[in-house]
């Protein structure tokens, strides 16, 4: 299991080379390595890749838009890989409640769309602490690990189902919020896209310092580093787990909120975001903050831009491409600790 | 004043008693030491007293209140705190911040905690590793860090599970005069180890524990030279 956050801190001056120093240098050159390489690939894209400029641009702008989408629910992901050590299964899932919550709040409550996702992450952030108190911290505590990925199985299949019940199949959508959109290098980008960006990547950056710089934030990292160890030191790792959990969830409910205003609501919406989660994860390094919101960004990119040679859903294949090099090459992922 | 209880405490793991019927009084201040052969349920024991496994039956009562049952973390906060014979420290933490989390336990404010912690490490003489990656320590100073973790909760009871294992003469030295001056501070010890040197320089009483007995307690110059504890555990060279 490696650091949520991986460490910044420097080596005292007198601490001798080490292996710590090693990955610390390779914690910094494999990221910018990844972001060379995807510069380059854009660049050749317009060089040689005989589609039009706009069209491009048009693309990567829609990519890091998404892409930063993306990143908060895969930060939501590998922070309860992580720390539990579970598979969620229920990710994709609790993304879709936390959307149909917020079409519920919008649609029957009138409430405007961002007020609905800012009162859905408390309802979620509760969601998570009891689905992990309740079903999931027994089997953590004993070490099983098939336990509770079956657990979340079944919890995302129940809630798919329990929304099916209540709202049906129809695609519905989400009252309009913000009209309009701004041009950037010539490309389109909706308010609504942007702020779904902006609003990700804040929540993203607000995490990373939750867990760097509170002392909560610490007692988090302590029982990803080693659960009986913390427990020793007086850590209650039974609550830092329902905590973790609950904080996963959160950050679904905010990217389901974000997201709402431009996705046709389905009770299976979620699920292509778990699929594409567990690829940025993977991608990133199972467990690692930054490396999730890299590989978000990496991955809105490589579907978007991908979109222009292989259209519809053809850009999944290029997708699960890079999953299969990535975990062919470097199977611990962009910031993950080589085993 | 009695600060540790321990009553016909047993666990057995699928009808094998790793620890039986053991019971020991330990006095506020006192250094015990604990000796044993290999599988003799010293750590097993230390284990049941930190609530890290339930017993099988028994009782366990700290500074007059029965903690028998209680999840570690809340043996932790009452201050009975327990080191690893294999150092496990939090490896992508900096040292600064693996004696923090335990800080935290006594100091809510990250200030007040991150302060405490200095000291603490300032006082096992680990201040010019504080900001490394605690994983890249040398054997010794995982040691040292060890006990800074465990100080760093105030504890009243200390279980120290062989501190010394793993290091070389030269360095058990200074680590036997750190807890020399641990335990000078107020903090009562209990010590498993195996450097008989080191248990005869610190022990204040000896425990010998043999297949998860206790097979003699007292003076620890008298219970060496038990015959049973000879024959039993230190072999014939020893006598």
């Amino acid at each position: 299991m490696t650091d949520p956050t991986s460490t910044a801190t420097a080596p005292a001056p007198e601490a001798p080379p080490d292996r710590g120093t090693q990955r610390r240098t390779s914690e910094v050159a494999v990221p910018l390595g990844v972001m060379a390489a995807v510069v380059v690939a854009l660049v050749l894209v317009y060089a040689v890749g005989q589609r039009a400029t706009d069209l491009v641009t048009q693309s990567i702008v829609t990519g890091l838009l998404l892409g930063g989408v993306y990143a908060l629910v895969s930060v939501g992901l590998t922070l309860i890989f992580g720390v539990l050590g579970i598979v969620n299964f229920a990710q994709g899932a609790m993304l879709t409640m936390a959307m149909f919550l917020v079409y519920e709040m919008t649609t029957s409550g009138g409430l405007p769309v961002y007020v609905a996702t800012l009162l859905a992450v408390p309802i979620m952030f509760l969601f998570g602490v009891v689905v992990q108190a309740a079903l999931l911290n027994k089997l953590t505590l004993a070490g099983s690990h098939e336990g509770p990925l079956l657990v979340t199985l079944g919890l995302s299949l129940l809630i798919i189902n329990v929304l099916l019940m209540i709202f049906g199949g129809r695609p519905l959508r989400v009252p309009g919020s913000v009209d309009g959109s701004v041009e950037v290098f010539g490309a389109v980008a909706s308010y609504e896209r942007l702020i779904a960006f902006g609003g990700a990547l804040l929540v993203a950056v607000a995490l990373l310092l939750l867990l760097r710089r509170t002392s909560f934030g610490m007692s988090i990292r302590a029982v990803s580093a080693n659960a009986e160890g913390a427990s020793l030191v007086g850590v209650d790792v039974r609550r830092i787990y329902a905590l973790t959990f609950g904080i996963g969830a959160a950050c679904v409910a905010v990217a389901g909120g974000l997201m709402a205003p431009f996705l046709s609501l389905t009770p299976t919406v979620g699920e292509q975001f778990t699929i594409l989660a567990f690829v940025i994860v993977v991608l990133g390094g199972l467990g690692s903050v930054t490396g999730a919101l890299l590989g978000g960004l990496v991955i809105g990119l490589v579907q978007t831009v991908g979109a222009l040679y292989f259209p519809g859903t053809g850009s999944l294949i290029l997708v699960f491409a890079v999953f299969v090099l990535v975990l062919f090459f470097r199977p611990q992922g962009i910031l993950g600790a080589p085993q | 004043m009695t600060l540790l209880q321990v009553d016909q405490l047993t666990k057995s793991f699928s009808g094998l008693r790793a620890v039986s019927d053991v019971d020991v009084t330990v006095t506020d201040g006192e250094f015990l030491g604990i000796i044993g052969p290999n599988g003799a349920g010293k750590t097993t024991l230390f284990s049941l007293l930190a609530g890290q496994l339930p017993p099988t039956s028994g009782r366990v009562v700290f500074d007059g209140q029965d903690i028998t049952g209680w999840p570690a973390d809340k043996v932790a906060g009452a201050g009975l705190v327990r080191t690893f014979q294999l150092m496990r420290p939090f490896e992508s933490m900096s040292v600064l911040e693996n004696v923090a989390v335990a800080a935290h336990h006594r100091h809510r404010s990250r200030r007040a905690a991150r302060r405490h912690a200095l000291e603490v490490i300032e006082r096992v003489r680990l201040a010019e590793y504080v900001h490394a990656p605690s994983g890249s320590l040398p054997t010794a100073g995982l040691k040292r860090l060890e006990l800074a973790r465990a100080l760093a909760l105030e504890p009243r009871l200390l279980l120290l599970d062989e501190v010394l294992a793993g290091l070389v003469p030269a360095e058990r030295a200074p680590i036997i005069e750190l807890l020399r001056e641990i335990h000078a501070d107020g903090v009562t010890v209990m010590f498993v180890e195996h450097i008989m040197a080191a248990v005869m320089a610190l022990s204040e009483r000896l425990l010998v524990m043999a297949e998860g007995q206790e097979l003699a307690l007292g003076d620890p110059q008298e219970v060496i030279r038990d015959p049973r504890v000879v024959e039993a555990y230190l072999g014939e060279d020893y006598a």
